[in-house]
This record gives C-alpha cells, structure tokens and sequence, in this order.
C-alpha cells in the first residue's frame, strides 16, 4: 500500500517530457518560426478588420496536430452589430 | 522479388544495429531468405553484433567499386543457413557508395532472397539516403527519451516526403519499472506524439549485452523475452497478427493506473 500510496503523491517526469515533446515536434513540424506566431496573429486582425469589427483581445491563433497533419487555427470573435450605437448625424 | 527493409533511426544508439541483426536472424530462423547489408560505411558493427566479423574478406564498397562479385562479399551465418551479411566497410566513408549504388545491390540480391533488411547509420545525411534508397518499407527505432522520439519524428517526416509507405515503429529500451512509476514515456505516449504504426515493442534488458558480447542475436534464445518481442516484430512483419502483451508493452494493469493518475493529475 505505501508503494501505491507514493504512486499517488507522486507526479513523474514522463508527463514533462510529453508535453515538452508535444511542443517541440510542433515546430520541428512546422516551417512557422515560433517568434512568427505573434506577427501573423497582428497581420491577421489587422486585414480581416479592413471587412468586419473583431474583439482584438479574443483572437487566438493555434497550430492544430491531426495524426501528422498540421492545421493553423484561427478563432476570431467578431464584435456585434447590435451592441454599437447608430451612427449620428 | 525480395522485401527490401530499412532498419533506421535518425539518433545513434538507439539500438538499430541489435534491432536490425535480431529481426534478420528471427526472420531466417522462421524459414526465409535473409540478407542483412551494413550501410554504415566507416562505422561498421553489424558483423560483430552477429558475430561474422572473422569472416570478412570483401565489404559493400568493394562490390560497388568491381573488386569482387556480390556472392564473394556475402558471409553466410554460423547458426542459421539462410541468413547472410553484406558487410560494410570500415577504411572507407559514406560517399563510397551512392544510392544508385543500393538499389544496383539490392535489386541483385532481390532475386535470391525473401528479404534484404539494411542497417542504416544514425543522421539525415548520405549514408541515411544510401540506406533509404532502396527500400519498400522502413522501420523506425527509438527509445522512450526525448532527444530519440524527436529524432524519430523528422525521420518520419522524410520518409513520408520520400513516399516510401508509413513507417513502422520499434519501441525499444521500455522499462516497465520506470513507466509505472511515472519516470519514463510509456508506449502510448510515444504512439500519441509520433502518430505512427507500432511494429515491436522491446524492453530494457541487460540480456542484449550479454548476446551482444557473444555476438548471438538475442532473438535467437528461446527463453528471452526479450527474444520473443525480436521473433513478435519478424512475425508481423510476415503479415501476422501479434498481440502486444502486456509483458511487454509496459502497459498491464500499474501502468494504466499510474497513466491514469498522471493525466489526472494536470
């Protein structure tokens, strides 16, 4: 019992090393820089808000694994219409 | 025609030579015509691991350059009669041999056998496309450590660039101890981050030296069970259906409850 006891206590290096790992191959996979994530985040918002309102702070950008396919994610909350005041004349 | 194997890693160490010699020998101990070719020019080992290294006369790069006919360069194994070694040499670099060079080769010793399995040196560079050249299938070695499961990863990823069918993964060095206690990637985990088809699953054995010193493969005692995962990963290669046991998949019961603690633990 005392040896599941400190199974239970404690929390093992391998976690570490999967999500370090996780990251890692991320951008081994990728020909994204990880610096560049921020830059294109900022070019994104700035050219779809050229066509629509978006809530800037909300945006978020993410590089998505499926088996070993990447995908780059992008969820970008838009502001709604209903909340702005009619415009004056 | 011959399936043309290559057994490869990207990081050194990871065990491909003992991989590589042991699913030859358990292939040819199963009935089939094997041939093992040591594409690592300079650095040869797989003569000593299935210890023929008294028995070299000509090497590979003595076959590409004329100096002997394939047949003369091929030793033929003390234990088993159909298992062969083509050996590298070891006064010579990668660029002795090119990848036309390879396939030349392999493609010649095709006709004779049910399978070539070739042992590829660690990196990306030369040798590594010499040995994937002439592949049908490709088997990817590594160990449940970070540094061999990223080397693994863009090893991967070249040989889908190359076409040359999904790679297939040896998990070798499990220790079920450190597994259970949370210390060391389990399988699972290793199957989640590379994404890619389990062929073996090998653990952590002092054994291997001990057949290593020898210069027996492993896979040729019948009692290891270290062994049986070697003769588990040439039977389905043979297109057999083995189950991972949990003897050694470093899963079983502890393993599964202290996975489960962990991910619980986040």
């Amino acid at each position: 019992m005392r040896n599941l006891a400190r199974l239970f206590n404690y929390k093992g290096s391998a976690n570490t090393a999967k999500e370090r790992l996780r990251l890692v191959l991320i951008h081994d996979r990728s020909t994204l820089p990880p610096g560049a994530m921020e830059e294109l985040r900022d070019e994104l918002i700035e050219v779809i808000s050229r066509h629509v309102d978006v809530e800037r702070s909300s945006v978020r950008l993410e590089i998505a694994q499926d088996g070993r396919t990447q995908r780059l994610l992008a969820d970008i909350p838009l502001k709604r219409a209903d909340q702005r005041l009619p415009e004056e004349y | 025609m011959a399936r043309v194997i290559t057994v490869t890693s990207g990081k050194g160490g990871v065990g491909k030579t003992t991989a590589t010699a042991n699913i030859g020998a358990a292939l040819a101990a199963l009935g089939n015509k094997v041939v093992c070719i040591d594409a690592d020019i300079g650095l040869r080992n797989l003569d000593v691991v299935l210890g023929l290294e008294n028995r070299i006369v000509y090497d590979l790069v003595d076959v590409v350059e004329g100096r002997c006919k394939l047949r003369q360069a091929m030793i033929r194994d003390k234990r088993l009669e159909e298992l062969y070694l083509v050996p590298a040499a070891q006064t010579r670099d990668k660029s002795a041999v090119s990848p036309k060079d390879m396939k030349k080769v392999c493609d010649e010793l095709g006709k004779d056998f049910d399978f070539v399995i070739i042992d590829s040196p660690a990196g990306i560079e030369r040798g590594f496309k010499n040995a994937i050249a002439p592949a049908d299938e490709i088997i990817i070695v590594t160990n449940p450590e970070v540094s061999a499961v990223r080397d693994a990863d863009r090893i991967i990823g070249i040989v889908e660039a190359e076409q040359k069918g999904p790679a297939k993964l040896v998990v070798n060095r499990i220790n079920h101890d450190m597994v259970s206690r949370g210390d060391m990637l389990a399988v699972a985990d290793v199957l989640e981050l590379l994404a890619v088809e389990l062929i073996g699953i090998v653990p952590e054995d002092q054994a291997v030296l001990v057949s290593t010193n020898r210069g027996a493969p492993i896979s040729l005692e019948a009692k290891s069970k270290t062994g049986q995962a070697f003769r588990d990963i040439a039977r389905r290669i043979m297109g057999e259906q083995v189950a991972f046991t949990s003897a050694n998949g470093g899963g079983g019961f502890i393993g599964r409850l202290s996975k489960l603690i962990r991910s619980g633990g986040d």
